[in-house]
């Protein structure tokens, strides 16, 4: 009984390697837009810039306090009334990279507050302009603050990807429900769901366990 | 304007908006209640020399924090039916949540533990005092006060969280907004009106955390 279904469920992999592929490469897109355009809202938000700084905190804040759930609907349901054509890729792509964003951009300014104030006087004394010392001064330093908790961002951002099968979109998540519906057995085919998710996220945390650890350690 | 939102829509609906805020409300609240059971069990068994008490611990931690919320909740729909065990889809969705966060918790209360100074305890156990005493006046007052901020960063992850109860029907606030899109065929109206909902949960507690960081400053710390 156990081994047929098993093999039933198997007989899907393609569902299941589709469905993976998807997972993969839209984290894999989110995760680069996400720091990109993250780094990017950081340094405004730790920035001197009052208003603007404001401003990015305030867009910060509204997609950290929604679910992604309303956001993705948001985007998916907003875009194309003004006229933006959406396939459910690109919608799951601009939800989950925005999301990214904002969590990154958080952790950036955090970052960027931790390098102490010394550092950017000497720099400003040794005739650096400010470009100049957010370049080769601050960031340096705040990159290697943030690599951990980017790290563990990542893999939030792999487990947020699983909600994009809400919009109809075969990932992972969504290849599971598909299999469900012809062989009837949620525990196996969710074990394997999970399964599959676990390959991909556990060394992911166990590495952001460790830098965080050497991190400390660098630093005692 | 970028959005020209239909405001006397979302007035008319406020009242379903109202219901579903009270619904996402309480199934957090009994979500966060069962994770905190859970998580201090896990955390109080991970924390245990004995390897055969710690195992079903780490393991329960790690497989929650490595596989998505989603997956976990149509494990349990799907599955739970598979084992005969027919429960409403809202008792699935708090349990589901519960699982989820507790795994969390465990670690937000492990790392609290672990942050007591060896000395603590050392110097306790010299002043004479009994166990319960170690534990009541010692160890658990300075374990559980750094743990209180990232309790409520876990609280404002489970009320998003609670969101995908909706993907299995239970009528919280995403749903009652998703009603208001369908119903009017005005989806920005209902899902922005959704969104602002959410974001009253999402300032009052990270007020709450504003609040209590600013009156319990840690020694030693600006």
């Amino acid at each position: 009984m156990f081994w047929s279904q098993l093999d039933r469920v198997m007989g899907y992999y393609p569902v299941l390697l589709k469905g993976i592929t998807t997972t993969v490469s839209l984290s894999l897109i989110a995760l680069l837009i996400g720091v990109a355009v993250g780094f990017a809202f950081g340094i405004m938000r730790a920035g001197r810039n009052r208003p603007l700084s404001y401003l990015v905190g305030l867009y910060i804040d509204f997609f950290r306090g929604t679910p992604f759930l309303v956001q993705l609907f948001i985007i998916f349901f907003i875009l194309p009334a003004i006229g933006i054509e959406l396939n459910a890729f690109t919608a799951g792509v601009v939800a989950l990279s925005n999301m990214a964003a904002c969590f990154i951009g958080e952790i950036v300014a955090a970052g960027i507050a931790a390098v102490p104030t010394g550092q950017t006087e000497a720099a400003a004394a040794s005739g650096l302009t400010k470009a100049q010392q957010l370049r080769h001064v601050v960031l340096p330093q705040a990159v290697r603050i943030v690599t951990p908790s980017l790290v563990g961002q990542f893999v939030l951002l792999i487990k947020d990807s699983s909600v994009v099968s809400a919009i109809g979109l075969l990932d992972l998540t969504r290849s599971g429900w598909v299999i469900v519906q012809s062989v009837p057995n949620g525990l196996l085919v969710f074990a394997i769901i999970a399964l599959g998710y676990f390959v991909i996220c556990y060394p992911l945390i166990w590495l952001s366990r460790r830098m965080e650890d050497r991190g400390q350690a660098a630093i005692l | 304007m970028l959005l020209n939102l239909n405001t006397r829509v979302m007035l008319e609906f406020l009242p379903e908006i109202w219901q579903g805020f009270l619904a996402t409300l309480m199934l957090s609240a009994a979500g966060f209640a069962g994770a905190m059971v859970l998580g201090v069990i896990a955390c109080g068994l991970s924390i245990q020399p004995a390897r055969l008490l710690r195992a079903p611990a780490v393991v329960y931690i790690d497989a929650v924090r490595a596989t998505p919320l989603l997956a976990q909740l149509y494990f349990l729909y799907f599955g739970l039916p598979r084992l005969g065990i027919l429960l409403p889809e809202m008792l699935i969705g708090v349990i589901a949540l519960s699982l989820n966060s507790g795994a969390y918790i465990a670690e937000i209360i492990r790392s609290g533990i672990l942050s007591i100074q060896r000395g603590q305890v050392e110097a306790s156990i010299s002043s004479g005092m009994t166990y319960l005493q170690r534990m009541r006046l010692i160890i658990l007052p300075q374990a559980l006060r750094p743990t209180i901020s990232p309790l409520i960063g876990q609280a404002i992850v489970l009320v998003k969280d609670s969101s995908l109860l909706s993907l299995i029907s239970v009528v919280e606030l995403t749903r009652a907004g998703q009603r208001i899109a369908v119903e009017r065929f005005m989806p920005v109206e209902g899902l922005v009106a959704t969104a602002l909902a959410y974001l009253v949960l999402y300032y009052l507690l990270k007020l709450l955390a504003g609040l209590w960081s600013r009156q319990n400053r840690l020694p030693g710390r600006a």
